[in-house]
């Protein structure tokens, strides 16, 4: 038991040392041009006037694919390990109310935020976030589905981001552009378009686990299209 | 004045952090861990990082903390249900 103690106060010290070491090297340990300077003096071509949207949705846009692909994965585990539990009890009056102006809001900030990552903070991530916390209000509120559409319409939500990401590169890449290379004129509207399905990707996916479980055909059925995504 | 309250932040961070890993109930420790996510978007922004505000507040305070709370709220039902099951008063663990 000692030794192990002891084991574990050594592996912390390394990882302690790479990290001290890692932000020296990110402090000035380094010589030679930064990346920063290099993406941000490249951000006018990237069809977006936010710098950490045109890095994420455009010079690093594989990146961002594969984090999608990461939260699509996530969502499968939680399906397949086991039913989801029944909602919570329906709402009183005063939670009920409240739910149904904070849920409106959150629709309309996410779709902002959706829109405003192109020149300012936001972007899909935000949005999507919001759109998640919509169905956790939902789901809190009594509605077991979390505003979640049935099922067969569900699956090609949560599978959208990577889709059109996807879809989009390959179309690229047979155009000669090469896989996810936006042509500049272009940008700005493919890049529109990835983040508007990643954002309702996002937003059900974490939706969906926070439903905690393949949800079975009545807790999906009772939402009656009244949730955020339909 | 700033460098006060970008003291009194980190400090409080720190503290935070200690107190959600040292809790005994999972329960308290992720309420202290939403806590620390909602002052840890505090820190993006004065760190000039929008971005990541946003997102942990949305995401690591919210979501997170919403997730981490019905896990919770799942582990201990879970825990008294097996705990009614057994006949033996001893045998939890």
């Amino acid at each position: 038991m000692l030794v192990r103690h002891w084991l574990i106060l050594l592996a912390l010290a390394i990882m302690g040392a790479a990290l001290a070491w890692a932000f020296w090297v990110a402090l000035g340990g380094y010589e030679g041009k930064r990346l920063a300077e290099l993406a941000a003096a490249r951000v006018p071509e990237s069809g977006v006037s936010n710098p950490v949207t045109a890095v994420l949705l455009n010079f690093r846009a594989y990146d961002t694919l594969l984090e999608l692909a990461v939260l699509l994965a996530a969502v499968l585990g939680i399906w397949s390990s086991g039913a989801a539990l029944p909602g919570y009890r329906q709402a009183g009056e005063v939670l009920a109310g409240l739910v149904a102006w904070v849920v409106p809001l959150l629709i309309l900030t996410g779709g902002y935020l959706l829109w405003v990552g192109g020149h300012a903070p936001g972007g899909a991530f935000q949005a999507g976030a919001l759109l998640g916390a919509a169905g956790v209000s939902l789901r809190l509120a009594g509605r077991a589905g979390a505003g979640l559409p049935p099922e067969s319409v569900l699956r090609l939500v949560l599978g959208l981001g990577v889709l059109v990401f996807t879809l989009t590169g390959l179309a690229l890449a047979i155009l000669g552009a090469g896989f996810l290379t936006f042509p500049p004129g272009l940008a700005k509207w493919l890049i529109l378009g990835i983040e508007t399905a990643a954002t309702l990707a996002i937003g059900a996916t974490l939706a969906a686990a926070y439903v905690g479980g393949y949800p079975s055909a009545a807790i999906l059925g009772r939402s009656d299209h009244g949730g955020p995504r339909s | 004045m700033l460098l006060a309250f970008d003291l009194l932040l980190c400090g409080t961070l720190i503290a935070l952090a200690i107190a959600a890993l040292t809790s005994r109930e999972p329960r308290r420790g992720v309420i202290l861990f939403i806590a620390l996510g909602l002052l840890l978007s505090l820190v993006w922004a004065r760190l000039r990082a929008p971005d990541l505000a946003i997102a942990e507040a949305a995401i690591g305070a919210g979501l997170a903390g919403a997730l981490l709370l019905a896990a919770a709220r799942r582990a201990s039902r879970q825990q008294s249900s097996s705990g009614q099951g057994l006949s033996d008063p001893k045998g939890g663990d």
